[in-house]
């Protein structure tokens, strides 16, 4: 064994990249289970890629041929309705696990200095994951997969100038039809993947470059063993994070596999019911909502309602909805608070995240409701709430009153 | 680490302006490249050609019934409006945005207060001005959801956007404008064409 090792290592970096990234590469001491959301969406995503090359083996991207090959996988393929609530399942939990791995963020501070890139990296995962969510929920061709569709791609129209003859640049013909579903194919199974997979790549070399963040936000780096060069509050990743995570996954699957067997339409929110009838040109559903991990932006998209400043409501609506989005990404220049963890940071910052967490909540229980001129309203507060919690926080992190940072992490 | 970014000082003016010229060359192959690409990503010949006119028989359309035509792949609509249906777009005026239709959302000959060529007849495309939903035909006059004012028009179930029964927007509502009003032509009495202004043409 240890010969075939010593020939690789010749002519492969095996033993000294095994090290660096998991036996020698040191994490601070004291996760918590916040830390468990970032290895189980490595795990999500080799189950969305698994999952999805087993479903391309059936799966027909024809506006004639689509809804029924869904169903022939669902009703006649063998095991094909476990496939495809894997995937289906796996796109939700995906947005749940990577939420939480973002407020984790948000709550330690780990997009501060020196993990601003790190933080882009991931914004730009975010994204991806969101075009791949809807490329996604077009291809079965149903009520929903269609008029979703009509709607995402009509706010390319809502650009003044040239926003028509981008709208059918992007659908290749001018209306929604069998082109835009056949190259919408492509972009889920082939180019957006390969993105992702670039960038989680990135993402991770970015990590290990700096190091982990911790619950206390303090640099473990700073504190180091003089005679070893190891940093006093670290352990190797492998094999103390490594059997911990495993700890994580055997949890995750156990709630995965809950819904995947039990519950895999999840009352309409996984899975929509509308989306069980083929698509019809010619006929809106009289309720529209997106899947759920998309309502906190549906709301905000409709809750403008007036002309402002020379710009109507159709466009003002679709730049707040694209703004609450990539907000996220100016987070590290926005925090001016001289403490990362919330352990340490005043009252303003923690009512101001609680008030965020409360509207994005409510925003997203909106968005998967008929719009009534209360709904409307409410979403028009709770949105500014939204954005204020970015756009205000230079200033109220500033002036928050902090407590100093320890030393050494807490046990 | 930085250094091996830039273009060290002893490097010859002569180099530096190849250097320069080989950027700028790549830059150029880059775009050429990219053009017959991003071209292939229009609709194509297949999709320009089709979106002939279609032809619809109203002899059958009785008053305030709806007919759902496809066209070019969207969704037209023929309304036939009683005249307790007309007398209502002259009661919502003020709360409508463009209630004159001064915006070019109709061919000329339906720049008026019904947005037609004859009163009773509505020929506009079914399609939200906002997001490409197709609103719902709510004829019935003060139902519970849309309130006591409400005499009737269009509902959009996607982002509440309201139009009248001339397929005229709302105030306040997301949709910026009229429902679009297709180019078409009555070539009888009951026989009409949408997608055309004269039988010949298209």
């Amino acid at each position: 064994m240890n010969k075939i090792i010593e020939w690789i290592d010749k002519r492969f970096p095996l033993t000294s990249n095994w090290k660096a990234h998991l036996s020698e590469y040191y994490a601070p001491k004291n996760f918590n289970f916040w830390y468990f959301f970032g290895s189980l969406a490595l795990l999500v995503l080799v189950n969305q890629i698994l999952t999805g090359i087993f479903l391309t083996m059936n799966y027909k991207p024809d506006a004639g041929m689509a809804f029924a090959s869904v169903e022939y996988i669902m009703r006649d393929v063998d095991y094909g309705w476990l496939i495809r609530y894997m995937h289906s399942t796996g796109a939700s939990m995906f947005f749940v696990v990577v939420y939480l791995h973002m407020f984790r963020g948000m709550m330690y501070g780990s997009y501060q200095k020196p993990r601003e890139l790190l933080w882009l990296v991931g914004m730009a995962i975010f994204l991806v994951l969101m075009s791949l969510a809807f490329t996604g929920y077009i291809l079965p061709w149903g009520q929903m997969s269609y008029w979703g569709a009509q709607v995402i791609v009509s706010m390319f129209g809502a650009i003044p100038t040239i926003g028509e003859s981008l709208q059918q640049w992007v659908l290749g013909d001018f209306t929604l039809s069998d082109v835009a579903l056949n190259r919408f194919f492509a972009y889920h199974v082939v180019t957006l993947p390969l993105i992702m997979l670039v960038l989680v790549f990135a993402h991770i070399l970015a990590l290990h470059e700096v190091g982990s963040n911790n619950p206390d936000g303090i640099e473990i780096k700073a504190n180091k063993n003089p005679k070893t060069g190891i940093p006093v509050d670290g352990i190797p990743f492998h094999p103390y994070y490594s059997v911990k995570d495993i700890v994580g996954v055997v949890v995750f699957l156990m709630v995965f596999c809950g819904i995947v067997f039990f519950a895999p339409e999840m009352g309409g929110y996984f899975l929509e019911y509308n989306n069980f009838i083929p698509a019809n040109t010619l006929q809106t559903p009289d309720h529209i909502a997106p899947v759920w991990y998309f309502t906190p932006y549906y709301s905000m998209l409709r809750a403008v309602t007036v002309n402002f400043l020379w710009v109507d409501a159709k466009l003002w609506g679709v730049i707040l909805m694209a703004a609450s989005v990539v907000i996220f990404a100016f987070l590290p220049w926005l925090d001016r608070s001289p403490v990362k963890s919330i352990r340490y940071k005043g009252k303003y910052f923690k009512t101001a995240l609680t008030l965020f967490v409360i509207s994005f909540f409510v925003l997203g229980w909106l968005g998967t409701k008929s719009p009534t001129p209360l709904y409307t309203l409410l979403a028009q507060i709770f949105t500014v709430i939204y954005f204020a919690f970015f756009i205000l926080m230079p200033w109220y992190s500033k002036i928050d009153k902090t407590k100093p940072e320890p030393k050494r992490v807490k046990e | 680490m930085a250094d091996s970014f830039s273009i060290p000082d002893q490097m010859s003016g002569r180099r530096k302006f190849l250097v320069a010229v080989t950027s700028v060359a790549g830059g150029i192959a880059g775009v050429a490249i990219a053009t017959p690409f991003v071209m292939s990503m229009m609709p194509s010949e297949r999709a320009k050609a089709a979106g002939a006119p279609v032809e619809v028989d109203i002899s059958k359309l009785e008053p305030g019934m709806l007919l759902m035509v496809e066209w070019r792949g969207k969704v037209v609509w023929v309304l036939n409006r009683t005249p307790e249906m007309l007398e209502t777009l002259v009661k919502v005026e003020e709360e409508l945005a463009d209630p004159n239709s001064e915006k070019p959302q109709q061919p000329e000959y339906a720049q008026n207060r019904t947005r037609s060529i004859k009163p009773e007849i509505l020929v506009t495309e079914g399609v939200c001005t906002h997001l490409g939903c197709s609103p719902v035909f709510r004829k019935e006059i003060a139902p519970a959801d849309l309130g006591p004012d409400w005499l009737g028009g269009f509902f959009c179930p996607c982002h509440g956007s309201k139009f009248d029964l001339a397929g005229r927007v709302y105030k306040s509502v997301p949709a910026p404008t009229n429902m679009v009003v297709p180019p078409h032509v009555y070539l009888s009495d009951s026989r009409l064409l949408i997608g055309a202004t004269s039988e010949g043409s298209v």
